[in-house]
């Protein structure tokens, strides 16, 4: 049992880290432009797919990795220069409108590009065994991606704690026109986030696409986790991406291996089974529901 | 924005337009393309269920992104009427809103009390959270969904045929269209108007502005419903998929092609995304990118949505 609980919690901690590397780009996007982007999740698969094409012609999951990044951070400076310049003037309604006109052209490109069926991405050769640590084998892979999570998750801390361009940011989170009226570069200051955040993200589905499918559709469902995330952290704040993936990548994966056992300690075995796996999918909308209505800034509100 | 008023034309147009469509069902019979008139019921259907979001989105102001959830509650509640012996529309159809109605005011209760972009948010998280319920509610189908048991009556009127199921779906639309006419004319739709345009002045002048909203937010969860319990009729299938925050999205983008806040700003803006979806899908295959491009070109060049591109209906 308690294995099973450690195993649970490193899967969940590396969700959590891979959660955050989309979440770090939108909650910036969405704190310092104030632009809805539902389209992180398409660029997140357009990412995923990019690394795979790379891996396989290149023959190596580092290279394809690296290619494939530039390549979604390139698509996204000139989505950037060509059309999200122009919708952080328009209101919410019309950028909605817009990025979800945006999931509906990456979709069906990728569609016509790369076939309905899912691609195939093998992690590294070197990689693909499990390694034991503590009495219990665990795969390499998700080790690396833990470590890949962490290291970014240090360099994104220091470049905003530290850096001025750091601070830049975190003042155009916190007051943009303010920010602009002390002569701070904001549209190339945009331009440069939007971009980092693009290829965060790509860096996200490439590193994710040798555990989960590389398929269309992809990027919808961790779209919408990645805005529970910015929310129960509070838009705007890297800091609060960082604790809200951590605690919705933990909730969600301990959530769905323990509480269908959990339930059927306490109820009958049909109502448990039943019950469990409903309670568990939901676990995070009721945890965000519930910070919200406690705090409905989030835990860590840019703009105090 | 301003307050509602309707333009002089609409009315000489609605009746024009109303008569042709009570002549399509024998027209197309006739023209031997019966296939249509199940499209044309669609897309009255989808008419009513913009509509119902134009109520919350462009009159209450609210921005919500959870929409499909009353929808998708009204299928399953019909699903579940018919499997439990109540066929009867004049029955089952005010359930499916009751139900529908029920679920948005619990909803709204929670959610109305954030703002902006948290309101968005806690709303699809609900919707989300419905998704996912459905979805893992073996008893009711779980992922396949609920398979009506066959399609209801409507006062010992049989709705068997596409037929019969285009002209109640029809007189559905009509008569909501009417109601939200009357409404957005009347004391409870000035008063929600005048919320979304200041919020803080109602409440000054000593309106209960949260129990408005949430009256508003109720209605439009409540003909969300009835939408989707004659959407379950046509397709036979209570299925989760009408709860996914895509179909949200859908009926988003409906309203804003067709004009937000315009009264008829969601059933133009279901006409055109469907009557393209259905003409687009005849060219190619990858008809998304087309419709991609053609709301992307909405959104920088005619923001107002397409009831705005003819005429001022708006006082």
């Amino acid at each position: 049992m308690s294995q099973l609980v450690l195993e649970q919690a490193l899967n969940g901690l590396q969700f959590g880290l891979m959660l955050f590397l989309l979440a770090a780009g939108l909650t910036l996007v969405f704190g310092i432009m104030d632009c809805i982007n539902l389209a992180h999740g398409s660029l997140y698969m357009v990412g995923a797919y990019l690394v795979a094409a790379a891996a396989q012609a290149a023959d190596s999951f580092w290279i394809g990795l690296g290619v494939g990044v530039a390549g979604a951070a390139l698509l996204g400076l000139l989505l950037e220069l060509s059309l999200f310049r122009r919708l952080y003037k328009l209101d919410h309604l019309s950028q909605v409108l817009a990025t979800f006109a945006l999931i509906l052209i990456a979709n069906e490109s990728v569609r016509m590009i790369w076939g309905a069926q899912p691609v195939l991405l093998n992690p590294p050769e070197a990689l693909s065994g499990p390694v034991e640590i503590a009495g219990f084998f665990y795969p390499a892979y998700r080790l690396v991606i833990i470590a890949f999570g962490l290291a970014v998750a240090l360099v994104l801390y220091l470049l905003v704690a530290r850096t001025r361009v750091g601070m830049w940011v975190r003042a155009g989170a916190s007051n943009r026109e303010m920010t602009e009226a002390l002569g701070i570069n904001v549209p190339g200051l945009f331009t440069a986030v939007f971009v980092f955040g693009v290829g965060l993200c790509a860096l996200a589905g490439g590193l994710l696409g040798p555990l989960l499918a590389v398929q269309v559709g992809m990027g919808e469902s961790v779209l919408i986790l990645a805005f529970v995330v910015i929310i129960i952290g509070g838009i705007g704040s890297i800091r609060g991406a960082l604790v809200g993936s951590l605690i919705v990548g933990m909730v969600d994966t301990l959530g769905r291996a323990l509480l269908p056992t959990l339930l059927r300690a306490a109820l009958p075995v049909e109502a448990a089974s039943t019950l469990g796996p409903a309670l568990a999918s939901i676990l995070i909308y009721l945890l965000m529901a519930a910070i919200l209505f406690f705090k409905p800034q989030g835990l860590f509100p840019a703009r105090a | 924005m301003a307050f509602y008023r309707a333009a002089p034309w609409q009315k000489p147009v609605t009746i024009t337009l109303l008569l042709a469509l009570l002549a399509l069902p024998p027209g197309l019979t006739a023209l031997g393309q019966a296939f249509y008139i199940g499209f044309a019921t669609r897309v009255l259907i989808f008419a009513l269920a913009a509509s119902s979001l134009n109520l919350v989105l462009g009159f209450g102001g609210m921005f919500s992104l959870g929409h499909a959830a009353f929808f998708g509650a009204g299928a399953y509640a019909v699903a579940l009427c018919l499997s439990g012996g109540i066929s009867d529309g004049l029955v089952a159809l005010p359930l499916a809103m009751l139900a529908a109605g029920l679920f948005a005011l619990v909803v709204g209760a929670i959610s109305l009390r954030t703002r902006g972009v948290y309101f968005i948010m806690i709303t699809l998280a609900f919707a989300q959270m419905a998704y996912y319920l459905f979805v893992s509610a073996r008893a009711w189908g779980g992922d396949d969904g609920l398979p009506l048991t066959g399609r209801m009556t409507l006062g010992g009127l049989s709705l068997a045929s596409d037929g019969a199921l285009f002209y109640a779906a029809l007189g559905c639309l009509v008569l909501t269209m009417i109601f939200l006419g009357r409404l957005a004319d009347s004391r409870f739709g000035r008063v929600v108007q005048a919320i979304r345009e200041n919020e803080t002045r109602m409440e000054a002048l000593g309106y209960p502005v949260f129990r408005y909203r949430l009256l508003c937010f109720v209605l439009g969860g409540a003909l969300a419903g009835l939408a989707g319990a004659l959407l379950a009729n046509q397709t036979g299938l209570a299925s989760p998929n009408l709860l996914q925050w895509m179909q949200s999205g859908t009926l988003l983008v409906m309203v804003i092609i067709g004009g937000v806040g315009y009264l008829y700003g969601g059933v133009v803006g279901a006409v055109v995304l469907l009557v393209l979806e259905e003409v687009l899908s005849g060219f190619t295959l990858h008809w998304h990118i087309g419709l991609g491009l053609l709301l992307l070109g909405i959104v920088l060049f005619a923001p107002r949505g397409v009831a705005a591109l003819f005429g001022k209906s708006r006082g």
